[in-house]
């Protein structure tokens, strides 16, 4: 009954999401009250209504009941609750109904938080987040409907993907989908503003956070992902080019141009065009992303169930979608109009730089993903072209972006001193240059780039540091002068400081990777393996049962100097429903290093292979992500975007908004 | 002119989309890939080997059946095929030999330490141009060469059972009575 009544209210979302998309536009047309309210009212209704569906579902879930034919295949009831409660959106089903219902929240968010709006631009907005929810919600009821029971009822169900029980990856789909969700309100507010054929900088104002917020989410989402492969995969890669990780990755980097280019509407009123192109590419990147994974188009550890109605009904949606927004940014965007002048030397030319190189790594791992899948559509297999490829097209493109990110903060709007800006970061080259040499001495010079990598890092994060010493005229005025000063500093300031100095944090433990140490041993109990000045003492292995699984356990004693250090205990195993083995690798960090040791194969005589890594400064590249996504979060606290700023702001002369 | 740089972006998505129509044509078929050098002998090659053991040399493999496998450590459709290799080599009957496609000698050592090696025999072709000249789309990639040295068959993508079944095994029959 529960599990009816959701399949009801999906329905009856789908309707109101058509009501949403068509009576506010004709109301902001006319100039009609009502019919633009409509728009709000019916957002509210859709996001009330698909939790109700989004929790019948999860019920269905947690009460284990195999008449959902959802349920029965993809969970158990022997399943630990947690997996009960993932498992929701752990299936493509579940997870397209966590999609509409992170959208239908972001709907809801405009509806009731966006009083400051002006109404017609609120109400095409929210037209043009109805037709997304038309979309998927006649996707979700038309060929994926999580709501179809069977008959008769099977006993127990299916099982999940072993692979898939794990809490880091229990959050990941969420995240993911909060950053992939949340560029569709910049979409919404693009094409709004294409219709209404008006770009200015309130509107920047109004877009950006809803841009932020989607970026931190999808920057955890990211690194969430990341870290699990870490852990799991049992051989101690974080990033494999993968499509499906491309395909999260290439939304983060035009997302991250549409925040910086974002700042360029609002402060100087220019790139206006292209802002609203990067705001659309970021969200049909997005789309694709969700197209690569569910259509069949490509296999990966990632991929959903095939089916081909699905693969061609979201075709359809890209299409209409996409080659809808970008039809109507060909006619109209020719009209937006430019803003401020400005030489290719200042802010907004780093800006512009920082963008051009974003988006052509976009570009670049927009055309690794495809080129295999090219080859699919030509009728030839999966291929892959790896790590050669991106290696030598991604990673010099990088190059520049980092070391311009310094430099652009210390330049001034309209037209800079670049030579100003170097000598001021002179002590950030100095520090650069002392990591390399150091770096060079330490590792005998190889490999250099790991090296360069280091001293790049250095160069980001004192670089950053400098910019904001710069702003508090620290060492050049008084301390009390200082903190005066660093007390207000507005928060989005030093919300830019804390993600450049991420970026420093991820750059070093990317960089770092390239120095790790690899031990690979077939070692019998009492055998002992030296990794990295520590010596590995494999105990043996023990049989352990878990709620749905059988593991081999070892025991693996550390020391260093004959000094205990940790006892490491590495499992591996298996899933006799789904006859499948994981393995669940024992790490031991210490934030300035990680020691990974995972559990292979047993051989007739007793022994195990052990596979044992040192690898310094990794957990690095997830803490940098972290940090980013602080940084962000910092910034969008700041107080010109809180509720009613954006307002008052139009009136500058009766009410000057604080602290700007 | 201006008006047709903001077309630019429609237009390259029409191009995208078109692609995908394409790839989500129903029953196309994988092993439809001819090569230009089907029947044509087998480009000549000479490679450096793994630390500690010999390179490979095409002239020196001469007068058998073989196999020449494209892998590298960093694709992970080859860790698909690997255990199909493995299995493959298991009895020693069949000829294979690996080409490591760009790829670091120590990690393709390393590769081969983890999940075993199949190979008689493997050879670095870090510059990708022994690939190029046998007009390898990506890896991995599988070649059957006969006795006078022709390339008889390509395989594009991961070998899966199946097709060592289907496919593979018969060729080489047929091959080694010849």
């Amino acid at each position: 009954m529960i599990i009816e009544l959701g399949h009801f209210a999906l329905i009856l979302a789908l309707c109101l999401a058509l009501l949403q998309a068509t009576l506010p536009l004709r109301g902001a047309a006319r100039g009609h009250a009502g019919l633009m309210t409509v728009g709000q009212t019916a957002a509210v209704a859709q996001f009330v209504l698909i939790t109700v569906a989004f929790a019948a579902l999860m019920n269905a879930y947690v009460e284990s009941d195999f008449s959902v034919a959802n349920v029965f295949e993809n969970s158990h009831s022997l399943k630990p609750m947690l997996y009960k409660v993932t498992g929701v959106w752990s299936n493509h089903e579940g997870s397209m109904l966590l999609w509409v219902f992170i959208l239908s929240l972001f709907g809801a968010a405009v509806a009731l938080f966006g009083d400051n709006l002006p109404p017609a631009l609120r109400a095409r907005v929210l037209a043009v987040q109805g037709m997304i929810g038309v979309g998927f919600l006649a996707f979700i009821l038309f060929t994926s409907n999580p709501f179809l029971r069977v008959h008769p009822a099977p006993l127990d169900g299916q099982g999940m993907n072993p692979i898939l029980q794990d809490p880091g990856l229990a959050f990941h789909p969420p995240f993911l989908y909060l950053g992939y969700v949340g560029f569709s309100v910049a979409f919404s507010f693009a094409v709004a503003a294409l219709i209404e054929g008006r770009v200015d900088a309130a509107w920047a104002r109004w877009v950006r956070p809803w841009t932020l917020a989607a970026w931190c989410a999808l920057t955890i989402g990211i690194a969430m992902g990341s870290w699990w492969a870490y852990y799991t995969l049992g051989w101690g890669g974080w990033w494999f080019w993968d499509p499906v990780e491309n395909a999260s990755f290439m939304p983060w980097l035009v997302g991250t141009a549409l925040l910086h280019s974002a700042i360029v509407v609002e402060k100087r009123d220019a790139l206006k065009s292209w802002t609203i192109l990067l705001a659309i590419v970021t969200f049909s990147l997005s789309l694709i992303g969700t197209f690569l994974v569910r259509s069949g188009v490509l296999t990966s550890v990632h991929a959903f169930a095939v089916d081909p109605a699905r693969g061609a009904f979201i075709l359809l949606l890209l299409v209409v979608a996409i080659g809808g927004s970008l039809t109507l940014y060909a006619i109209r965007a020719p009209s937006l109009g430019g803003g401020g002048l400005f030489a290719p030397i200042s802010r907004e030319g780093a800006l512009v730089l920082n963008n051009v190189l974003l988006a052509t790594a976009a570009a670049t791992v927009f055309l690794g993903t495809l080129y295999p899948l090219f080859l699919d559509a030509v009728g030839g297999p999966k291929v892959s072209v790896g790590f050669p490829f991106f290696n030598r097209t991604f990673v010099p493109l990088m190059v520049p972006v980092l070391i311009a990110v310094v430099a652009g903060p210390l330049l001034a709007w309209k037209r800079g001193d670049l030579l100003g800006a170097l000598q001021r970061l002179w002590v950030a080259f100095a520090a650069a240059l002392a990591v390399v040499l150091i770096g060079l001495y330490l590792s005998g010079f190889t490999p250099i780039l790991a090296v360069l990598g280091l001293g790049l890092a250095a160069w980001v994060a004192v670089g950053t540091l400098t910019e904001w010493a710069e702003r508090v005229k620290l060492f050049r005025a008084s301390a009390g002068e200082t903190w005066r000063r660093a007390r207000n500093l507005p928060r989005s300031s030093y919300g830019m400081t804390l993600a450049h100095l991420g970026l420093a944090v991820s750059v070093a433990g990317i960089a770092a990777s390239a120095f790790e140490v690899e031990r690979i041993e077939l070692l019998h109990p009492g055998d002992n393996l030296d990794l990295a000045g520590y010596q590995l003492h494999f105990d043996g292995t023990e049989k352990i049962e878990g709620p749905n699984f059988a593991a081999d356990r070892a025991t693996i004693e550390v020391t260093r100097n004959g000094a205990p250090i940790a006892v490491l205990h590495p499992e591996r195993r298996f899933f006799a429903l789904q006859q499948m083995t994981t393995s669940l690798t024992a790490i031991r960090t210490t934030f300035m290093s990680d020691l990974y040791v995972a559990l292979g194969d047993p051989d007739e005589t007793g022994g195990s292979t052990i596979r044992a890594y040192w690898k310094p400064l990794v957990p690095w590249i997830w803490i940098g992500a972290v940090i980013m996504a602080a940084g962000g979060v910092l910034s969008l606290l700041d107080r010109r975007w809180r509720v009613g700023v954006a307002a008052r702001r139009r009136l500058p002369a009766a009410h000057p908004a604080p602290g700007e | 002119m201006r008006r047709l740089l903001y077309l630019l972006p429609v237009v390259l998505f029409v191009a995208v989309a078109a692609y995908f129509v394409l790839a989500l044509r129903p029953g196309r078929d994988p092993q439809l890939l001819p090569s230009a050098l089907i029947n044509k002998p087998a480009p000549s090659f000479a490679l450096a080997g793994l630390s500690g053991s010999d390179g490979l040399r095409l002239d020196a493999l001469k007068g058998q059946v073989m196999l020449v496998n494209f892998f590298a450590s960093w694709c992970e459709p080859c860790r698909d095929e690997h255990s199909v290799l493995m299995q493959l080599a298991k009895d020693g009957q069949i000829a294979l030999y690996g080409i490591a496609y760009k790829d670091k000698p120590e990690d393709a050592q390393q590769f081969l330490k983890r999940l075993g090696d199949p190979y008689r025999g493997i050879g670095l072709d870090e510059s990708g141009r022994t690939a190029i000249d046998f007009g390898v789309y990506g890896v991995p990639e599988t070649y059957v060469i006969d006795k006078e040295g022709r390339i008889r068959l390509r395989h594009v993508g991961p070998l899966t059972e199946a097709d060592v079944a289907r496919e593979l095994l018969p060729l080489l029959k047929e091959l080694a009575h010849s």
